[in-house]
């Protein structure tokens, strides 16, 4: 169908990996038809300078392609009228770049709380802001409700947001997300850079999935320059992303258990994130592996030493990890509180192509090493892990099982590792315009990266879709009919990035 | 200084300036979240920090000392302005990172102010992207005595 689609329109010859194709306003339509089928998942949806973007995907055919509209007018139609899931990354366009996104359900802005000093910062003419803008939550009908607001600053160490509950009793009967407090104006900061700043910027989008962003930042700019990273250097930064994603996952898992008052595990867990983190920290010089991952490889190398380290990391998690899985499934009253809560329906899932652990927890079989493999995947692929029930249960049993997973995926990818140089050299300035697309599975979910290299070799245009996009409003569906209480464990079940999606 | 040692001079500096335990208000004022990781790996089981007589609170209103990460967006400006003024005195304040510190990759934009001594007063800066635990841990000690 994509193929059918996109056929007879112009593609953009400078987009160097999967196609960017430039489409009509009949094709825009019949791509939102498509989407509202279930045809096609919306892997991303971003603006530009009149532009608006869209990246697809098709589970039929696991086939990738980005259509572009022409939105010089100042208007597009909008994608959101017929998929839901574009609705926030509609609002940020409109916020971002003030493209009027025509037919838009829902016209409130989202990350522009009328606290910059201009609107529309990224449009080519921004207009000078004035006051903070009063958000209208929505309403929720029915005797006896009453509202709880929490955040943005929340009781934990955690990042800020708000969540505004209408309930009746204990019973949630709506939440309302209100994000965007962490909002950097990265993309704004990205524009015009070289990439060895934005490759540290594009680290620090979400700071848990460090590797991860460094990864498919990497991999974008390596497809834009048709640079090859050496071997060596492709398997260390996957021996990188499977290490945060073990750490992560470890996290997590605790965290959960924390959030269910059952301390003890959060305890244990903790100790094995945290000598995972020192393994990092000896292996690759810094606990969260920040800008080791760069374009064209890896900036630093593993020791022999580093390698007895992971393996020995691996040996323990082998060793300890089981134990834990088997307090965590016969400990009655902590299952009590995870099973068949915050259970997200596989329908809603499909529909969002909901990312990570929280579409394959409710049954969406998609995981962008193993549905869009890259090296070096395609050589040593990791099994998938899909669960159907879409419970908190569920997305922790996803957990451990990736956990296991990647421990095993690391002793034979360190078995594997060949000798060499780690990195190649980026070319010197192309002199003409190029750009790509990557997509990298991080620890929550596929991170998307589009960017555009102008003639000096700097940063035209760099976007960074966060997984979160797609896990947050699925918070909402999630919470609903579950009580207050049981908030914590759910959101934490999702642990949604706040810095990812705010950018 | 080992972690154990630093730590029990901590408690030791907290005991003789406050004769209780300190407590910690973290704000997130538009981190990456990097800090937020290390903050909490002060409180697993290799640096329990719960024993040198820090614990991390709620509530600004049962604060004696904020941490505030990140390069201060506007869109969190009036939270972390609220939840300064809501921290009783006598009150402290620590910067934590580089972003904090005003001096992070992620800088002054239309949507950040920057340093977190923009926005309020600061007591200490601890650097780092993200600063360890020891660090962290080393910067309190800092603070505790260079305070009278």
């Amino acid at each position: 169908m994509l193929k059918a689609l996109f056929a007879e329109l112009p593609s953009v010859s400078t987009h160097r990996g999967w196609p960017r194709t430039l489409a009509d306003a009949g094709t825009w339509r019949a791509m939102g038809e498509a989407l509202r089928e279930g045809k096609l998942d919306l892997l991303g949806e971003w603006g530009d300078v009149g532009a608006v973007h869209c990246a697809l995907y098709e589970p039929a055919t696991g086939r990738v392609q980005m259509a572009s509209l022409d939105a010089r007018s100042g208007k597009a139609p909008s994608l959101a009228v017929f998929h839901l899931p574009a609705l926030r990354l509609e609002r940020t366009i409109a916020d971002l770049f003030g493209i009027e996104l025509v037919g838009l359900p829902d016209r409130r802005p989202w990350l522009d709380h009328g606290r910059w000093p201009v609107h529309t910062p990224l449009a080519e003419k921004t207009h000078p802001a004035t006051e903070p803008l009063a958000y209208r939550f929505l309403d929720a009908q029915g005797p006896g409700l009453h509202q709880i607001p929490v955040g943005p600053v929340h009781a934990g160490v955690i990042e800020p947001g708000h969540f505004r509950f209408t309930a009746s009793g204990e019973t949630v009967v709506r939440l309302e997300e209100r994000l965007g407090y962490t909002h950097k104006g990265i993309e704004k900061q990205l524009a015009g850079e070289g990439l060895e700043n934005a490759a540290r910027l594009a680290a620090r989008v979400s700071g848990d999935s460090t590797v991860a962003y460094s990864f498919a930042f990497a991999r974008a700019v390596e497809s834009a320059l048709d640079v090859h990273p050496p071997p060596r250097g492709q398997w260390l930064r996957a021996v990188m992303a499977e290490l945060e994603r073990i750490a992560n996952h470890l996290g997590d898992f605790g965290a959960v258990c924390n959030d269910a008052a059952f301390a003890m595990l959060h305890a244990e867990c903790g100790i094995l994130r945290e000598a995972t983190l020192r393994t990092c920290a000896s292996a690759f010089g810094h606990r969260l592996m920040m800008d080791r991952v760069v374009p064209g490889g890896t900036g630093v190398d593993l020791t022999p030493k580093g390698q007895a380290d992971i393996l020995a990391l691996c040996a323990r998690l082998n060793l300890e990890f089981p134990e834990l899985i088997e307090l965590y499934d016969n400990t009655a009253s902590l299952q009590d509180r995870t099973v068949g809560t915050g259970t997200v329906r596989p329908e809603l899932a499909a529909e969002f192509a909901a990312p990570g652990y929280v579409g394959r927890a409710s049954g969406r079989s998609f995981d962008a090493r193993v549905s869009l493999p890259y090296p070096p995947y395609d050589r040593l692929p990791v099994e998938m892990v899909v669960r159907q029930e879409g419970d908190v249960d569920a997305r922790v049993w996803v957990r451990i099982l990736e956990i296991q997973r990647s421990t095993a995926w690391l002793q034979a990818a360190l078995a594997a590792l060949p000798p060499g140089p780690i990195r190649t050299p980026l070319p010197p300035a192309l002199g003409a315009s190029v750009e790509s697309t990557a997509i990298v599975e991080g620890f929550r979910g596929d991170i998307l990266v589009y960017l555009r290299v102008g003639p000096e070799g700097r940063i035209e245009r760099c976007h960074l879709r966060d997984p979160s996009w797609f896990s947050w409003p699925l918070l909402e569906a999630a919470i609903e009919g579950n009580i207050v209480a049981d908030f914590p464990l759910c959101n934490k079940s999702f642990n949604c990035s706040y810095s990812g999606q705010d950018l | 200084m080992t972690f154990e040692a630093l730590g029990e001079r901590v408690r030791g500096e907290v005991r003789q300036r406050l004769g209780r335990s300190l407590s910690v208000r973290e704000v997130d004022a538009g981190s990456c979240n990097a800090c937020e990781l290390e903050i909490h790996a002060l409180s697993n089981a290799f640096y329990d920090v719960e024993r040198f007589g820090i614990r991390f609170v709620a509530s600004p209103r049962h604060a004696d000392l904020l941490l505030v990460t990140g390069p201060v967006t506007l869109n969190m400006r009036e939270a972390l302005l609220r939840t300064y003024a809501a921290t009783p005195a006598p009150k402290w304040v620590i910067a934590v990172g580089d972003c904090g510190a005003g001096c992070g990759v992620l800088g002054e934009t239309y949507a950040c102010m920057g340093a977190v001594s923009k926005v309020i007063p600061v007591d200490l800066v601890i650097r780092g992207c993200p600063p360890t635990p020891a660090q962290l841990l080393q910067g309190l000690l800092e603070l505790l005595l260079e305070s009278q």
